[in-house]
């Protein structure tokens, strides 16, 4: 082999691998969602969006992150449109100018998700800060989230309604992951902990072991979706006329009854309330 | 546990079905990783030749530096990247953030201190040696730093291959940069991540079987190429 053989096939390669990497670049039909991971890995976005795109030609770009992070993204202007579940942080952001205006999209609900064997006995109970008072007195291990996430932010509210304040005993029965919904699950079954999960994401997934959802059906759990248009006079190159034929579709009837639609085990996993409906 | 024998039957049946999904994130893998590497090639041969042979102030300095970078945590240059090519960052009129383009850029800055680092210590190992026919023969520090790249060309292709092991593993930088998008910036490791923390963990270790396979695949044929090099040069 001579030297010259050897950059040339360094070269050809070069060449042939960045000339393959630019066509997803060059399209320009396409928004980014800033969104959560709940949305995700529910598979709802695989189901919805396709519907979508069929309709109006346009890609969506999906990055599922926790809620906290979708936000800031958002904030640099890394994305199009914002779909996340945080109600009163997407009402600051529209508030601070970084949004357009925020809609309602769908809901579910929170559960709280234990071992079977119940060390601090809250099965069927009804009220979600009695529940988690009972496992606060039993120490038993709980995992949270612990990312500033939705989940984690509306963990906190049911702690304060609870009248406890957990983050004293973190560390010992009290564990934060720092991770998504996904890898907290994971940890709280390996740690045979209670955790707490939005219901699409513990429905669709896949390593349950013994656990199952001990409470539910507090009003408290409510968990809302909600969808902004990330603001164009902050950060110009927003895709508002793409961003917004989104949000419209996504709010109107035919995305309404797509969300309505999906369904894993015969259960449907969110309810549509768009305002329009 | 039953997730690891399913695993390696699931692993058999993903790359046998050969999946047009998983194609995908494979090409995309191999794509990204190589182009990273190859970019890291570029930089990091002629600068870790340079320091091996030239005498400056600071050599020492810069090979620790070098050295120190190797164990860059890549979530810390996923972080970089991305504050560099959001839009709200310096270079983020270029439009490259979540493009498979932002991955090669961290994957090759994760790479190239790894290339610089070990290319030294390969050419300097050798310097040692070639150092007085050199002096002897007057030979122009260009032409020398030449001869002892080509002179050390199989350490010089572990070295790559170091490099590449590190790329193709690392989640950290690219699901910062990339976003993990579907059909966009998926990759290996990220589809593992993902399909991890949906609980599949069969799925995803079977995944992470595959990203071995294509490594050992990898492996073997530069294995083959260098042997058969070898050969041909003594004919």
């Amino acid at each position: 082999m001579k030297p010259y053989t050897l950059s040339g096939v360094l070269f050809i390669l070069a060449m042939s691998l960045l000339s393959i990497s630019s066509p997803a670049a060059a399209q320009t039909g396409f928004i980014i969602v800033q969104s959560t991971t709940s949305t995700q890995n529910s598979g709802l976005f695989d189901f919805i969006l396709p519907k979508f795109s069929a309709a109006t030609g346009i890609e969506v770009r999906v990055v599922a992150v926790g809620t906290g992070q979708a936000i800031k993204n958002a904030r640099n202007g890394d994305g199009d449109v914002l779909l996340v579940h945080a109600k009163s942080a997407e009402e600051k952001f529209v508030a601070d100018g970084w949004g357009v205006k925020r809609f309602d999209v769908m809901y579910n609900d929170f559960v709280i998700i234990g071992p079977q064997i119940d060390p601090a006995k809250i099965s069927g109970m009804k009220d979600v800060a009695e529940a988690l008072n009972k496992i606060a007195a039993s120490k038993s291990i709980f995992a949270s989230r612990g990312d500033n996430s939705g989940t984690h932010k509306k963990e906190k509210q049911l702690w304060a309604a609870a009248n406890f304040n957990p983050a004293k005993h973190s560390g010992t029965w009290y564990r934060e992951t720092g991770s998504g919904m996904g890898a907290t699950l994971n940890t709280a079954i390996g740690m045979n902990a209670y955790v707490m999960s939005d219901r699409a994401t513990w429905t669709k997934f896949g390593n349950k072991a013994s656990h199952k959802i001990l409470v539910e059906g507090d009003a408290r759990l409510f968990n809302q979706y909600g969808v902004i248009l990330v603001s164009d006079k902050k950060h110009a190159r927003v895709k508002t006329e793409l961003g917004q034929k989104f949000i419209d579709w996504i709010t109107g009837l035919e995305g309404q009854a797509a969300i309505a639609a999906y369904q894993v085990g015969g259960k449907q996993l969110f309810t549509p309330n768009a305002p329009c409906q | 546990m039953q997730d690891f024998s399913s695993s390696f039957t699931l692993a058999a049946n993903l790359i046998w079905s050969a999946k047009p999904e998983l194609l995908e994130i494979i090409t995309l893998s191999l794509q990204v990783t190589l182009s990273a590497v190859v970019i890291a090639c570029l930089i990091g041969f002629p600068i870790g030749a340079l320091l091996a042979v030239a005498q400056f102030r600071g050599r020492t300095a810069l090979t620790l530096l070098f050295n120190t970078l190797m164990g860059l945590p890549p979530v810390v240059v996923g972080l970089l990247v991305y504050m560099m090519l959001s839009n709200a960052g310096p270079l983020g009129f270029l439009q490259l953030l979540y493009t498979p383009v932002a991955m090669i850029i961290a994957q090759a800055l994760l790479v190239t201190p790894i290339i610089i680092a070990l290319t030294r210590q390969v050419i300097e190992d050798l310097y040692q040696e070639y150092a007085e026919q050199f002096h002897s023969l007057v030979v122009p520090r260009r032409t020398a730093v030449m001869a002892l790249l080509w002179d050390a060309r199989y350490g010089l292709i572990t070295t790559a291959l170091a490099g590449f092991g590190r790329a193709i593993a690392e989640v950290g930088a690219v699901i910062v940069v990339g976003g993990n998008i579907a059909h966009v910036t998926r990759v290996m490791t990220t589809a593992i991540a993902l399909e991890t923390s949906k609980g599949e963990l069969a799925l995803a270790l079977a995944l992470g079987f595959v990203l071995l396979f294509i490594a050992m695949t990898i492996n073997a044929s530069v294995f083959l190429l260098r042997a058969s090099a070898a050969r041909m040069s003594y004919v």
